[in-house]
């Protein structure tokens, strides 16, 4: 879902109209980018949630205090991410864990990270797709709702959602496979 | 990522759920919680008996301005008085 924006806008022109000051460039911003620090916070540093939120809190109040300081406006997904992980670490250190760089969960939270990068990519192509296969795939897989829920909810027979959903999924597949996809692009900066 | 198989796809789309929505809002009302911050601490400093009275409670004084005090929102004043 986008905030008040009619096109789905790039990361770039998101980050620079943010920086002149649009409230609905962050709104948009924030609505993009939630899922990904919360899903580095709760899965690949386990936080509890009442940490979870206080890490989500303070990425936000940082990338907004620092946006200006973005060398690339392309750059916010792998900027964002990096500022996630410090803030993760900060929290892990101040609450008393140790935390050591080589420890063997520090390199399982890097590899969710990088399956976090590519889910972001699939999430990225989703945006491009029809606002019914959006909506279907979304009830399906993120909000884990039943045939019957997102059939109900969508005023659609429950024996037609397995198919809109492998359709939809086939619409995803064919626009990912369109794209020539390119690592993420890295922020070139040490983020603290 | 170099194949997309629909079961794969899945999997990714499953990788990220909503984030709660009050955090996700709390983020979006960012810039006009610093607005009403800006005014406080202009006060506060204008005014040492109000000053006083925020820095005694802190929640209290953000809660006041409509703003929710989250942890990040409460050191952020807390700084801002300190500095």
């Amino acid at each position: 879902m986008t905030v008040g924006l009619d096109v789905e806008p790039s990361d770039a022109d998101l980050v620079a109209r943010c920086r002149r000051g649009d409230q609905t460039a962050w709104s948009a911003l924030v609505e993009r980018f939630s899922r990904y620090v919360y899903a580095i916070a709760t899965q690949a540093f386990r936080l509890p949630q009442h940490d979870a939120e206080d890490v989500f809190q303070d990425v936000f109040a940082k990338t907004y205090e620092r946006l200006g300081s973005l060398r690339s406006d392309d750059a916010i997904r792998p900027w964002i991410g990096q500022l996630t992980r410090n803030c993760c670490l900060d929290h892990l250190r101040s609450s008393g864990r140790t935390v050591l760089v080589e420890e063997p969960e520090d390199r399982a939270a890097e590899d969710v990270i990088a399956k976090l990068d590519e889910a972001m990519t699939v999430r990225a192509g989703l945006t491009q797709l029809s606002t019914e296969c959006q909506d279907v795939l979304d009830r399906f897989f993120c909000r884990d709702e039943s045939y019957r829920t997102i059939g109900e909810e969508l005023g659609i027979p429950a024996g037609t959602i397995a198919s809109r959903i492998s359709r939809c999924l086939g619409h995803l597949r064919t626009e990912l496979e369109g794209r020539n996809l390119q690592p993420p692009p890295s922020s070139g900066q040490v983020i603290r | 990522m170099t194949t997309h198989n629909e079961e794969r796809l899945g999997e990714f789309l499953r990788l990220l759920p909503s984030a709660p929505a009050g955090w996700v809002t709390a983020a979006q009302e960012l810039p006009i919680a610093r607005v009403q911050l800006d005014a406080l601490v202009e006060r506060a400093e204008a005014n040492a008996a109000f000053r006083a009275s925020v820095v005694a409670d802190l929640e209290v004084a953000i809660r006041a301005t409509g703003v929710e005090p989250s942890p990040v929102v409460v050191e952020h004043l807390r700084k801002r008085l300190a500095g």
